[in-house]
C-alpha cells in the first residue's frame, strides 16, 4: 500500500491534450448541425484532458491508496468478504457475453439464458425454496422486493390491514429502511441475553396488523436463532409471513435451508456468499427466493424455458408481479460471476464454505477469548463470525472499538465491522471466511494482542492510529458542515491537497 | 475446491484449539430436524478448466451479432485502459469505504467521479451512483416528494415518451409510498410532448415533472418550454438524460429561458454509455445529480473531501445522516451499496474521453445514426416515423409486422432494432433504431440490404 497522496486528476489536465487514440474519427462539424441550437451545449463540462498513461498512472496510484481482499485480510463482519475468484471475472468478461444488449431477441442469447436458467435452479436447491428471481440488484433491493411481495400477498387476499413489519432490535438498518419505502411500519422486538429473540415479546407483538417478520439467520448476533421454528409458528399463526435476509447464508450453506426453517421469502446476497466483487462498494445482487403462495408476486424479468428453449418470464406471464425493478434484467454480469463460482463449488463444494468460515470463525472465538478479549456470547457457538466487545478495555484504558480497528489497519488488516450490532456495546464484529488460512488468523489474533498491550502502555500510539496511511482520522464534522462535494478550478476551495 | 487453504494439520490444531472433535460438532445449535441431508438440485463440481470450455461454449452460441438496438443501453468503444483499471483487485475486490483511512484510493475517484457528473449535467452535486437509471429514476421521484414542501400532492407527472421500462420500474419502487404516476400522452406525429399540452395541469398541485431528453424514441423535446412551466408554477424538474449526449446537447442545469429560474432540479440517467459493457443488461449504474438545495434529500451514498487531524486533505463518505444504517426506518433511502465499481470504470472512461473525446463519440454516433436512418428510409417499406430532430436514435416504420422481420434479420446475424409494437401499438408495425461510432459504412449497409430482403420474403409470403 502507497502512502502517497496523489493530485485529484484535474489537477494533470492541460487544454488541447488528450488520449486521442481511444477517440473515434472527428466527423466534422457538419455531424450535428441538424441539432437546433437552442438545444444545444455552450460550455464544454468540466472533464480532464490527459494522456492514456498519465490516467493509467494516475487510477493506478489510486487504487495502492486502498485495501482490498487481493491485498489485506478483509475481516468485515456481515459482509463475508470471502476471495474473489479471478476464473469468475475472466469467463464472465467473454466478449460474446459482453457484447450482447439486454433486449435482444431470445433467439440471440440462448447461452445466456441457459446459465441463467441454472443460477435459479441451483439458488432454489440451495435455499430449499420454491421459485427464483434474479433481478433484484442489491440486497437491499432484494429486501424491497420480498416487503412488497408480502404486501402484495396479503393486498391479494383483501388483508388491507396488515402493514406491520417486525424487526429484531439487532437488525440491519436496511430492514426497517425497507419496511418504510413499502410503505409499511416498523415494530421492534427484543432479543434475549444469549442472543435469541424473545418470544414472549414476540408472541406480544403478532396480532392482525402483522405484515411479517424480517430475520437474519444466524442473527446479526453471530449467533444461530435457535428457536426459529417457534418463531414461525408464531407468525405464521398470527397470518404474517417470514422474510430471510440473506446476509449470513455463508454459515449455513449446505447446512440448513431457509426454506426448510419456515422462510416464505428470502433475499441471497451473492456478492457475499457467492463470491462476486465488492467493486468499493458495489455491484451487488440480491435474486430473491419464495415459497409457492408468494410466486405469483415475483420481480420480472425471470427466465422460463418452453420445451428446450429458455425465454423471458415478464408481465405477461406474471401479471401480479411487483413489477420491474430495473431497467432491464438487474445485474446479468454480477450473476454470471456467481453462476461460475457456484459452478466450481458443485454440490461437494456448498457445505465446505459454511464448514470452514464456521471453523475459522469459532477458532478465532477460542484463540482471541485466550488472549483476553470478552466474546459478547461465551457460552454459544460462533457462526461464520463472532462478536467480541471492549466495553472493558474502552472503560480500563481509555481506548475504544474504533481506536482498534484503527490501529489494525496499521498492522495491515482491514477493521473487522465496529458498533453493529447496536447492540452490544464498544462491539467488533469479526467474519474471517473460508478463504482466510490459519496463519492469517493467528496473525490477526497477534495483532489484536499487539494492540491490548500497547493499549496499556501506550494507550495514545492507539487512541491516534492509524500511522501508517495516507492520511490519518477524517474530520468528518467538517466534511458534512463545509460541503466540498466537487473539485472547483478555482482557489476557492483552498485545502492543500499535497504536503 | 472452494479455495480453502487449510491442510488436515491446520484442521486438527484448529478444532483442538476449539475444543471440540469435528467441524461437525459447531452446528450442534441448529435443531437436528431442519439439518439438511443431501444437496440435490446442485450439479458436481467443475474444474478451472472444465468451467472455461463450459463458458466458452454458452458464449459461442450467442455470437456477436451486428445491433442496431439503443433504447436505454449503447454499443459505445470501451478504451483497453478502462476494465484493466477497474479489475485491479485494489478496486474489484475493496468493499464500501466505510474505513476511509484505508480506502482513500476509492474515495478519492468518486469525489473525481462526483465533479465530472455535476459537471456533465451542469448541476451542483452528484452522489456516487445508484443501481441503474431506471431505479434512478424512482428514487429522483422520491426524493422530489420529499424536496418540494410545497406540494402535498405526491403526483408525478411522467410523460408516454420516457422509457417504458423507467416508467414501470418507478411505478414499482415508488408506489408503495402513495406516490401517483400521472401520465402525460405524446403527439403521434411529433413523437414528442407539445408543452401546450400541460395547461391542463395549470392551478392544480403537482410535485414533479419528469423529462427525458432525448426522449424514448430519440426525439429531442422542447425542455426549455417545459421547464419554464414547471418552474413558474413550483413543480420540480426530473431531468432523465443520456450521458454521452451531454457533450453535444444542453445540460438539465441550462434547461429553461429565463436566466434567474432556470434548471432541472434533479438529474438521473444510466451511465453505462460511460465506459460499462451492455452484458445484457447489468450491471449498469445510475447516476443522480442535483441542485445544492436538495442535497440532504438525496439518496445514496456522498464523499466529501475534509481535512485530517493534522490538517491534510482526505475524503470521507459524508451526509451519512441520511443512510439507512444511521437513520433506520427514517432514511432517505433503504439503498446499501452503489456500483462502485462501474464507478470506477466510467471514472477512467470520462477522464480518457476528456470534453473533446467525448463530443466526438456523441457527434459520430449521431452522425452514424443519420447514416442509418438515411439509408434504411431508401428502402422500400420503410419511413420515418416522426419529423423534427433526433439524438443517436429513430423511430421507424415498416408497412409489415415487425416482429417475423426482425427474427429474419436475427437469422442473418442482425439485431435490427427494437420492435416499438408492445409498447406503442397505436404507432403501427415500428422499430426504434440506434447506430453508434461503433458501426461503420458497410455494417449500416449491410444492414439496409438485409432489411430489403427481409421486408420482400415478408411481402411475398
Amino acid at each position: 500500500m502507497s502512502t502517497r497522496i496523489e493530485k485529484p486528476i484535474f489537477e494533470y489536465s492541460v487544454p488541447g491534450r488528450g488520449a486521442e487514440d481511444q477517440w473515434p474519427r472527428d466527423p466534422g462539424a457538419a455531424a450535428t448541425e441538424d441539432l437546433p441550437a437552442a438545444l444545444r451545449r455552450t460550455a464544454r463540462p468540466l472533464l480532464p484532458e490527459v494522456s492514456e498513461l498519465e490516467a493509467v498512472r494516475h487510477f493506478t496510484r489510486l487504487s495502492q491508496l486502498n485495501f482490498s481482499i487481493d491485498t489485506h485480510f478483509y475481516p468485515l463482519g456481515s459482509c463475508t468478504m470471502k476471495y474473489n475468484p479471478k476464473a469468475c471475472n475472466s469467463l464472465a468478461m467473454l466478449p460474446e457475453l459482453l457484447a450482447r444488449h439486454p433486449l435482444s431477441p431470445e433467439s440471440v442469447g440462448q447461452g445466456f439464458l441457459a446459465c441463467m436458467y441454472e443460477l435459479q435452479e441451483m439458488l432454489k436447491a440451495v435455499t430449499g425454496m420454491q421459485a427464483v428471481a434474479l433481478s433484484p440488484m442489491a440486497g437491499a433491493q432484494g429486501e424491497f422486493a420480498g416487503v412488497a411481495m408480502i404486501r402484495a400477498y396479503h393486498r391479494s387476499r383483501g388483508d388491507l390491514e396488515r402493514n406491520e413489519i417486525i424487526v429484531p432490535e439487532a437488525a440491519h438498518g436496511t430492514n426497517p429502511a425497507t419496511a418504510t419505502m413499502c410503505g409499511c411500519v416498523v415494530r421492534e422486538v427484543p432479543v434475549n441475553a444469549e442472543g435469541d429473540v424473545d418470544i414472549d415479546a414476540l408472541k406480544a407483538a403478532v396480532g392482525p396488523k402483522t405484515a411479517g417478520i424480517m430475520l437474519t439467520n444466524p442473527s446479526t448476533l453471530g449467533v444461530f436463532e435457535r428457536r426459529i421454528e417457534e418463531v414461525a409458528r408464531t407468525v405464521h399463526a398470527a397470518g404474517g409471513l417470514l422474510y430471510y435476509d440473506g446476509a449470513n447464508l455463508n454459515a449455513i450453506l449446505g447446512k440448513v435451508r431457509p426454506g426448510d426453517m419456515g422462510f416464505d421469502v428470502i433475499h441471497v446476497n451473492l456478492h457475499k456468499t457467492f463470491s462476486t466483487p465488492h467493486g468499493g462498494g458495489g455491484p451487488g445482487a440480491g435474486p430473491v427466493g419464495v415459497s409457492a403462495r408468494l410466486a405469483p408476486f415475483l420481480p420480472v424479468p425471470m427466465v422460463g424455458r418452453r420445451g428446450e428453449r429458455y425465454c423471458w418470464l415478464t408481465e405477461r406471464d406474471i401479471p401480479q408481479s411487483i413489477g420491474r425493478l430495473s431497467g432491464f434484467m438487474g445485474n446479468a454480469g454480477v450473476l454470471l460471476r456467481a453462476y461460475i463460482y457456484m459452478r466450481m463449488l458443485g454440490r461437494e463444494g456448498m457445505a465446505k464454505v459454511s464448514e470452514y468460515a464456521t471453523l475459522n470463525a469459532n477458532y478465532l472465538l477460542a484463540q482471541l477469548t485466550r488472549a483476553g478479549f470478552d466474546a459478547a456470547y461465551p457460552d454459544r457457538r460462533a457462526t461464520h463470525e463472532l462478536i467480541i466487545g471492549l466495553k472493558r478495555q474502552a472503560k480500563e484504558l481509555g481506548v475504544t472499538a474504533m481506536d482498534f480497528a484503527k490501529r489494525l489497519l496499521d498492522h495491515g488488516m482491514h477493521a473487522p465491522t465496529t458498533y453493529f450490532p447496536l447492540l452490544v456495546p464498544e462491539c467488533l464484529l469479526i467474519e474471517p471466511t473460508e478463504t482466510e488460512s490459519k496463519a492469517a488468523l493467528d496473525a490477526f489474533v497477534a495483532a489484536m494482542s499487539e494492540i491490548l498491550t500497547e493499549a496499556a502502555q501506550e494507550p495514545e500510539r492507539v487512541t491516534g492510529a492509524p500511522h501508517t496511511m495516507p492520511v490519518r482520522r477524517l474530520d468528518d464534522v467538517r466534511a458534512a458542515k463545509q460541503l466540498d462535494l466537487t473539485w472547483k478550478p478555482t482557489g476557492a476551495h483552498a485545502i492543500p491537497t499535497t504536503s | 475446491m472452494a479455495f480453502i487453504p487449510h491442510t488436515r494439520e491446520d484442521v486438527e490444531a484448529m478444532l483442538a484449539a476449539i475444543g471440540v472433535d469435528s467441524i461437525e460438532q459447531l452446528f450442534d445449535e441448529i435443531p437436528a430436524n431442519l439439518r439438511l441431508s443431501a444437496l440435490a438440485g446442485v450439479p458436481e463440481a467443475l474444474s478451472e478448466m472444465e468451467i472455461g470450455r463450459l463458458m466458452a461454449e454458452r458464449a459461442r452460441l450467442d455470437g456477436r451479432p451486428l445491433c442496431f438496438i439503443g433504447a436505454g443501453a449503447y454499443e459505445h468503444h470501451i478504451p483497453a485502459a478502462v476494465w484493466a483499471i477497474a479489475t485491479r483487485g485494489e478496486f474489484y475486490s475493496a468493499y464500501t469505504p466505510y474505513q476511509a483511512e484505508a480506502s482513500q484510493g476509492t474515495l478519492q475517484l468518486l469525489y473525481e467521479y462526483q465533479t465530472m457528473m455535476a459537471s456533465l449535467t451542469d448541476m451542483a452535486v452528484s452522489n456516487a451512483s445508484l443501481y441503474d437509471g431506471a431505479s434512478a429514476m424512482g428514487e429522483a421521484c422520491l426524493m422530489a416528494v420529499r424536496a418540494n414542501r410545497k406540494s402535498r400532492s405526491r403526483r408525478i407527472l411522467v410523460p408516454t415518451t420516457v422509457h417504458p421500462h423507467y416508467r414501470r420500474a418507478a411505478a414499482a419502487v415508488a408506489g408503495n409510498q402513495g406516490l401517483v404516476f400521472e401520465e402525460l400522452p405524446y403527439c403521434t406525429e411529433e413523437g414528442c410532448i407539445p408543452p401546450g399540452s400541460l395547461g391542463r395541469y395549470d392551478g392544480q398541485d403537482i410535485t414533479a415533472l419528469v423529462i427525458q431528453q432525448p426522449n424514448f424514441f430519440g426525439r429531442l423535446e422542447d425542455v426549455d418550454a417545459l421547464c419554464d412551466w414547471a418552474r413558474a408554477r413550483n413543480i420540480l424538474v426530473i431531468a432523465v438524460v443520456n450521458p454521452t449526449s451531454l457533450a453535444v446537447l444542453k445540460p438539465p442545469g441550462q434547461w429553461g429561458s429565463q436566466d434567474a429560474n432556470k434548471g432541472a432540479d434533479i438529474a438521473v440517467g444510466e451511465g453505462q454509455p460511460l465506459g460499462v459493457p451492455l452484458s445484457s443488461g447489468g450491471p449498469y449504474f445510475g447516476f443522480m445529480t442535483a441542485r445544492m438545495e436538495h442535497v440532504r434529500q438525496m439518496p445514496g451514498r456522498i464523499v466529501g473531501r475534509t481535512v485530517d487531524v493534522a490538517g491534510r486533505a482526505g475524503f470521507t463518505l459524508t451526509l451519512q445522516a441520511r443512510e439507512q444504517h444511521i437513520r433506520r426506518a427514517k432514511a432517505t433511502s433503504n439503498i446499501c451499496t452503489n456500483q462502485g465499481l462501474l464507478v470506477t470504470a466510467a471514472t477512467v472512461y470520462l477522464s480518457l474521453m476528456g470534453p473533446a473525446g467525448l463530443e466526438r463519440v456523441a457527434a459520430a454516433s449521431h452522425a452514424r445514426t443519420r447514416e442509418l436512418v438515411a439509408a434504411l428510409s431508401r428502402v422500400a417499406g420503410v419511413r420515418r416515423l416522426f419529423r423534427g430532430p433526433v439524438f443517436h436514435e429513430e423511430a421507424i416504420a415498416l408497412d409489415r409486422p415487425v416482429a417475423p422481420v426482425l427474427e429474419k434479420l436475427a437469422a442473418r446475424g442482425i439485431i435490427g432494432g427494437l420492435d416499438l409494437t408492445e409498447h406503442y401499438p397505436e404507432l403501427g408495425p415500428a422499430l426504434l433504431v440506434c447506430a453508434t461510432e461503433t458501426k461503420t459504412t458497410a455494417d449500416i449497409e449491410r444492414y439496409a440490404g438485409a432489411l430489403a430482403e427481409c421486408l420482400r420474403e415478408a411481402r411475398a409470403a
